[in-house]
C-alpha cells in the first residue's frame, strides 16, 4: 500500500506529499484516527485529498494510507433492517451518542449459510451460489467478475462475511475466492446483462400519484417543494406503502429526528404484503445536516449502489433520496473549498452531469443472473424560498421522468399530499397504461387523460370566472370598482379556480379504481396521516361518480385553498 | 491535556484582517484554540484554521485591531475551543466567549467540553414526545412545542418577539411529574443592552433567573464572536441536559445578527458568496447549531430550542428564514398586520407548523381531542380567511349565511384564540377554542367526530 505524508490541512481538504501510486479517487486512511478520505487531486508528488470526517487534531506529518480502491462500500449479508452512515458504516453499533470521527467500526458477525451450488458446478457472474436464511432469506450471488468452475464450496454452517465460502477456477491460474461480502466502489454502476424499458407501474399507495402521475418501476420521479411543503413525510409515506421489495431510504443532510421518526414507526408499522415489521425491507442511510458534508456528497452514491446490489438480487427496490439539494449544496461546499471556478449559483459547472449520473442509475434490467430487477428513484428536491427555477430544481426535471411539484398553498391549508395537478406531470403514464390493461382496467389511460384534461380545464375556466366575478363586483359596487377589481384578478381569479380545480382533483378521486388485490393499500395510506381526506374519498368511491360538477361540502372542500403560486409555468 | 499549552512569540509575518500568518514553530493540530496576546497583554481567541509545513494560520475571533506583528505572543491550547462546565451553572451570567460578567467567580469547572458540539448519532436519538405548555394558545394549541424539537420564532423588525420570548422563557412549564426539572438557557446574539437587561429583569422579576443561564453578545461585540455565543450557550444546554438531566430551552435571539456575522467572517476570508451574499455553507453551519436540540435515548434531560429570527424585509424567502426552515421542526410567524391591530400576541396561525406536533398531542400526551380540535380550528380559519377575500370583493351582503359565520368567526378567533392578555394553559386554550367553534353550524365540523361534537358543542359543556 502507498502511503504519504500530510503536508497542509485546512478544513476538510489536505494536501500530502507521496511515497508511491495513488489513484484518482482512491480512498484513504489519514491520520493516528484512520479517517476515511478520498483523492481529488493528483499534483506532481502532491495528492489533494479531501477528509469524510471532522479533521480537529490533524497535522503536517501525519500519515495517510491509500486503500488501492477506490471509496468502496461492503455489501453483503446484515444490511437490510439497519441503519449506516453516509460510507455505510452501522450507526447502532456506537457506544456513545456522540458520533466521533473514526468511532464507527463494523462489529465481526456470523451468518448462517446454505450452499446451493456443488463442487464442479459452473457459475456465472450474478448467479446465485448460496443463501443466508432468516425472516427473508438474503440471496448470496456471485460478484461481478470472471466465472468459472466451482473448486470448493463451504458446507451448511455459520460463516463471517468476509471468511470465503467458494472457491472458483476462473481461468487464471490463482482460484477467486469469494466472501458472503464483497467491496463495491460507490460511484461506479453495478453491471446488468440488459436494461429494460420500464413497463409497470410502481403502486405507491397515494391516490394522486398512482392515477394521475404513476411512477414506473425502474424510472426516477423528482419530488420538489419549499419547506413545510411535506417531502418528507410523502417520501416517509411512499417508502411506507409502495409495492418495492426493499426500501433505501438516504438521509441526506435532513433532521435528525425525521431519522429518529423512522426509526421509531418502521419496525411498528406492518408491511401489508409480507405481514412483517416495514424495518425488515428498508435500509436507512442517515447523513443529517450535522454530520461531516463531505460524507453527505457520498451518501447518496452509497444509497444507489445498496439499492443496486438488491436489485440484483432480483428485487424491485425504490430509493428515497431527501434531500438531492443537500447533496447539491454538499458539491457546491467541496468545490467552493477546492477552490473551483463556480457555475450558476455557486454551483459547480459539473452539477448537471453528476445529477444525471445519478438518475441514470436508476433502471429496469435483466440481471447476471438472468433475474428481473429494478431500481426507482424518488429524489426530493428542496428550492431555496420555494423557487422552482434555481438550477437543481431545472436540472433535475431534465433528468426525471415523473415531477411532482408540491405547492405550499395547499400545505398551509394543511392539504396533504400538497401535489398541485397542474405543474406536477408524469411521462410514466403511457408507459404504464398497457399494464393497466392487462391487470384488468382496459380503461385506465382514457380516464387518466380525462382526468388531466379536467384539471386544466379548470386551469383555462379560472380566467372567465375572474372575469365574471370581476363584472359582478363592478355592478353591484360601482364606487369601489378599481380596488374592487384589481382585487378580483389578484386574488379572486386563483380562488376561484382553487375552487373550480378542487372540484375536478375530487373527481379524479372519483375515478374508476384498478381492480387489484392490494387496492386496500391506496386507502391505508391514506389514512395514515389525512384521515378526513381519505373518509371523503371513500365516500365519493361510493357515491356518484363523475356526475356533474357538484358543490363540495366535504371536509376537503371546506379547507381547500390552492392558488397555484407558479401556476402554468409549464403549459 | 487541557493545560498542556505552550506560548510562541515574534512567529507573526503577515495580519489579514481576522487571519494571522504565523511561522510554525510548534506541533499543533488543525482547529485547536489559541490565544492571541497583544503588545499590551490583551488577550484574544482563535482557532488554528490552516497549517502546512512551514506556516500556520489563525482565524482571531475577536476584533485585531491594535496588533503589531513584532510583539504578538500566541498562546496555543492542544485542545479545540471549550468551555469549563461545572455545577452552579444554573442562575448565572455570562459573555459570548463563556467569561462571567455578572461579578460572580469564575464557574469551578468539572468538564472541558467543545464548544463546536458532538454530532448527535441519529440512532441514539429518541422521538420528541412530550408536550412543553409555553401558555401562548396559538403555540400549545395549534402548533405544540414538543421536548426536543427546535421550533424558531419568525418574526420582522419592531415585532414583539422579545417579549413573547420572556413570556414563554417565565411561563413555559412541562406537564406532569417532571415540572420541577426545567432550565432556560438564553443566548442573546448581538442583542442591544436594554434588550439583554430587560431580559434579565424579567426573569428576576419572577423568580426564574434560578434557573436560568444567561449568554450574551452586544451589538457593539465583534461578530467573529457572534458566532460563538450560540455554540458556548448550546454547550452549558447540553450540560445541563444530559450530563445533569435537565429538561432545557434554549432560547436564542436574534439569529439574523448571527447569519450577518457569518456572512462577514466569510467575506474577510474570501469565500465565493452564494444567494445574497451568504456563504455556500450556511445551511450546515446553521444546522451545527439547530440539530443540537434533541432527545437522547437512555438518558433523562432534553435540549429544546426556541431560535429568534427577524426576517429582513418579512420576507420569508429570504434566505436566513429559508434555510433555518429547512433545518427546524417547523416555525412560528408573527405578522405585522396583527400587531398594528393591536393583537399579541401577532401570530400568523396559518403558515404556523409544528411537524412534531403529531407525536406529542393526542391520548396519552395532552388530552384526546386535542389533534381534532386544532385540526378544525385550523380548517375554519383557512375557510374564513377565504372568505374576507371574497367579502372584500363582493361586500358582506353577497356571501351566503354560512359564509358570514365563518367571517365571524375569523375575528373572534383572532380576537380570542390569538390574542391573550395572561398565560393560558392548555385546559383553558382548548375550552376557549370549543366555544368559538360552537358558533359554526355543527354540519361544517367536518374535522369532528359525531363524538366530539355531541360533546363539546352542546352550550351547557364547559
Amino acid at each position: 500500500m502507498s502511503e504519504a505524508v500530510v503536508r497542509w490541512a485546512s478544513g476538510p481538504v489536505i494536501r500530502a506529499r507521496t511515497r508511491g501510486l495513488f489513484r484518482s479517487y482512491e480512498a484513504l486512511a489519514v491520520g493516528e484516527l484512520g479517517l476515511l478520505g478520498e483523492v481529488i487531486q493528483l499534483d506532481k508528488d502532491e495528492i489533494v485529498a479531501q477528509v469524510y470526517e471532522d479533521t480537529t487534531g490533524l497535522r503536517p506529518g501525519d500519515r495517510v494510507v491509500g486503500t488501492g480502491l477506490p471509496l468502496s462500500v461492503r455489501l453483503g449479508p446484515g444490511i437490510l433492517g439497519r441503519i449506516f452512515d453516509g460510507l455505510l458504516r452501522p450507526l447502532e453499533g456506537a457506544t456513545d451518542f456522540r458520533l466521533a470521527p473514526g468511532g464507527l467500526r463494523e462489529a465481526p458477525a456470523k451468518f448462517p449459510f446454505e450452499p446451493k451450488v456443488a463442487v464442479g458446478d459452473m457459475l456465472a457472474p450474478g448467479q446465485c451460489f448460496g443463501e443466508v436464511p432468516g425472516r427473508r432469506a438474503h440471496r448470496c450471488m456471485l460478484p461481478p467478475g470472471p466465472g468459472g468452475r466451482v473448486l470448493r464450496i463451504a458446507a451448511q454452517g455459520e460463516y463471517g462475511d468476509r471468511e470465503a465460502v467458494l472457491e472458483l477456477d476462473d481461468g487464471s491460474g490463482t482460484p477467486r475466492a469469494v466472501a458472503l461480502a464483497h467491496d463495491w466502489p460507490v460511484r461506479t454502476p453495478r453491471p446488468s446483462a440488459a436494461r429494460l424499458a420500464p413497463n409497470a407501474p410502481m403502486i405507491t399507495g397515494q391516490r394522486i400519484l398512482d392515477t394521475l402521475f404513476p411512477v414506473a418501476r425502474g424510472s426516477r420521479a423528482a419530488l420538489p417543494g419549499g419547506f413545510g411543503t411535506g417531502k418528507t413525510i410523502l417520501q416517509e409515506a411512499l417508502a411506507k406503502w409502495c409495492d418495492a421489495d426493499v426500501i433505501v431510504y438516504v438521509g441526506c443532510g435532513e433532521r435528525g429526528n425525521e431519522m429518529a421518526e423512522v426509526l421509531d414507526e418502521f419496525p411498528a408499522l406492518e408491511d401489508p404484503r409480507t405481514g412483517r415489521p416495514l424495518m425488515e425491507r428498508a435500509v436507512i442511510i442517515a447523513n443529517t445536516s450535522n454530520m461531516p458534508v463531505a460524507a453527505r456528497e457520498a451518501s447518496i452514491y452509497t444509497a444507489i449502489t445498496v439499492a443496486e446490489y438488491f436489485r440484483d438480487q432480483g428485487q424491485h427496490v425504490a430509493l428515497m433520496a431527501d434531500s438531492t439539494s443537500r447533496w447539491a449544496e454538499a458539491l457546491r461546499e467541496v468545490s467552493g473549498r477546492l477552490g473551483e471556478l463556480p457555475g450558476e449559483a455557486g454551483y459547480p459547472a459539473y452539477l448537471s452531469a453528476r445529477l444525471a449520473g445519478f438518475y441514470e442509475r436508476a433502471a429496469r434490467v435483466t440481471t447476471l443472473g438472468g433475474d428481473e430487477g429494478s431500481v426507482t428513484i424518488i429524489g426530493a428536491v428542496s428550492p431555496p424560498a420555494g423557487d422552482f427555477s434555481e438550477p437543481v430544481t431545472l436540472h433535475t426535471k431534465r433528468f426525471v421522468r415523473c415531477f411532482w411539484a408540491l405547492d405550499s398553498e395547499r400545505a398551509k391549508a394543511r392539504f396533504y399530499p400538497a401535489i398541485h395537478p397542474l405543474t406536477s406531470y408524469s411521462e410514466d403514464a403511457v408507459r404504464v397504461a398497457p399494464w393497466w390493461q392487462a391487470h384488468g382496467n382496459s380503461e385506465w389511460g382514457t380516464h387518466r387523460e380525462a382526468g388531466e384534461a379536467r384539471a386544466h380545464g379548470a386551469h383555462r375556466r379560472q380566467g372567465r370566472a375572474a372575469a365574471r366575478a370581476a363584472g359582478g363586483a363592478h355592478l353591484r359596487r360601482p364606487r369601489q370598482r378599481g380596488p374592487a377589481q384589481a382585487v378580483v384578478l389578484l386574488e379572486g381569479g386563483p380562488l376561484l379556480l382553487a375552487q373550480a380545480a378542487g372540484r375536478d382533483a375530487q373527481d379524479h378521486r372519483a375515478l374508476p379504481r384498478p381492480r387489484r388485490a392490494r387496492g386496500r393499500r391506496g386507502r391505508r395510506a391514506g389514512a395514515d396521516r389525512r384521515p378526513a381526506p381519505a373518509r371523503h374519498a371513500v365516500a365519493a368511491r361510493r357515491g356518484v361518480r363523475r356526475g356533474p360538477a357538484r358543490r363540495h361540502r366535504g371536509p376537503v372542500a371546506g379547507d381547500r385553498r390552492c392558488v397555484p403560486s407558479d401556476r402554468g409555468r409549464r403549459r | 491535556m487541557r493545560f498542556a499549552e505552550l506560548t510562541v512569540a515574534g512567529a507573526a509575518r503577515r495580519l489579514e484582517g481576522p487571519l494571522l500568518f504565523l511561522e510554525r514553530t510548534v506541533d499543533v493540530g488543525l482547529n485547536s484554540a489559541v490565544e492571541v496576546l497583544g503588545g499590551d497583554g490583551s488577550r484574544r481567541i482563535g482557532r488554528v484554521a490552516t497549517l502546512d509545513e512551514e506556516r500556520m494560520v489563525v482565524e482571531v475571533l475577536e476584533s485585531t485591531a491594535g496588533l503589531a506583528l513584532g510583539d504578538t505572543r500566541v498562546r496555543v491550547h492542544h485542545n479545540p475551543l471549550s468551555f469549563g462546565v461545572g455545577p452552579g451553572l444554573l442562575g448565572r451570567i455570562f459573555d459570548s466567549i463563556g467569561t462571567p460578567i455578572d461579578g460572580g467567580p469564575p464557574v469551578a469547572a468539572t468538564e472541558f467540553l467543545p464548544v463546536s458540539g458532538p454530532s448527535i448519532n441519529p440512532a441514539f436519538r429518541a422521538l420528541p414526545r412530550d408536550f412543553i405548555e409555553t401558555g401562548i394558545s396559538t403555540i400549545d394549541l395549534m402548533n405544540s412545542l414538543v421536548r426536543g424539537q427546535k421550533l424558531p420564532l419568525f418574526s420582522g423588525g419592531g415585532l414583539p418577539h422579545d417579549r413573547m420570548a420572556t413570556e414563554i422563557a417565565q411561563r413555559a412549564r412541562l406537564v406532569g411529574e417532571e415540572s420541577g426539572r426545567f432550565a432556560v438557557v438564553f443566548a442573546g446574539i448581538g442583542v442591544s443592552h436594554d434588550t439583554a437587561q430587560s431580559f434579565r429583569e424579567a426573569m428576576e422579576e419572577t423568580g426564574a433567573i434560578g434557573r436560568t443561564v444567561m449568554f450574551l453578545n452586544r451589538a457593539d461585540e465583534p461578530s467573529a464572536q457572534r458566532l460563538l455565543t450560540p455554540r458556548y450557550a448550546l454547550t452549558a444546554a447540553e450540560h445541563l441536559a444530559f450530563n445533569e438531566g435537565l429538561h432545557v430551552l434554549v432560547v436564542m435571539t436574534d439569529m439574523t445578527n448571527y447569519c450577518e456575522a457569518l456572512r462577514e467572517v466569510s467575506a474577510s476570508h474570501g469565500e465565493v458568496p452564494s444567494r445574497k451574499g451568504y456563504p455556500g455553507y450556511m445551511y450546515s453551519d446553521l444546522a451545527s447549531i439547530y440539530e443540537r436540540a434533541g432527545c437522547i435515548k437512555g438518558l433523562p434531560g432534553t435540549l429544546t430550542q426556541l431560535p429568534i429570527l427577524t426576517m429582513p424585509a418579512d420576507d420569508i424567502g429570504h434566505p436566513i428564514p429559508d434555510l433555518t426552515g429547512y433545518i427546524t421542526e417547523g416555525q412560528i410567524v408573527l405578522d405585522r398586520e396583527l400587531d398594528r391591530r393591536g393583537i399579541f400576541p401577532p401570530v400568523r396561525v396559518l403558515p404556523s407548523l409544528s411537524r412534531l406536533m403529531s407525536s406529542g398531542t393526542g391520548e396519552g400526551y395532552t388530552h384526546p381531542d386535542h389533534p381534532a380540535l386544532a385540526n378544525q380550528l385550523f380548517a375554519a380559519y383557512a375557510r374564513a380567511t377565504r372568505v374576507r377575500v371574497l367579502a372584500s370583493v363582493m361586500g358582506v351582503e353577497g356571501l351566503t349565511p354560512v359564509d358570514r359565520k365563518f367571517l365571524q368567526f375569523g375575528d373572534t378567533f383572532e380576537e380570542r384564540i390569538v390574542a391573550q392578555a395572561a398565560g393560558r394553559t392548555l385546559e383553558d386554550s382548548m375550552r376557549v377554542g370549543w366555544e368559538i367553534l360552537r358558533a359554526l353550524p355543527a354540519s361544517e365540523l367536518t374535522r369532528l367526530s359525531r363524538k366530539q361534537i355531541e360533546r363539546y358543542m352542546t352550550a351547557a359543556h364547559g
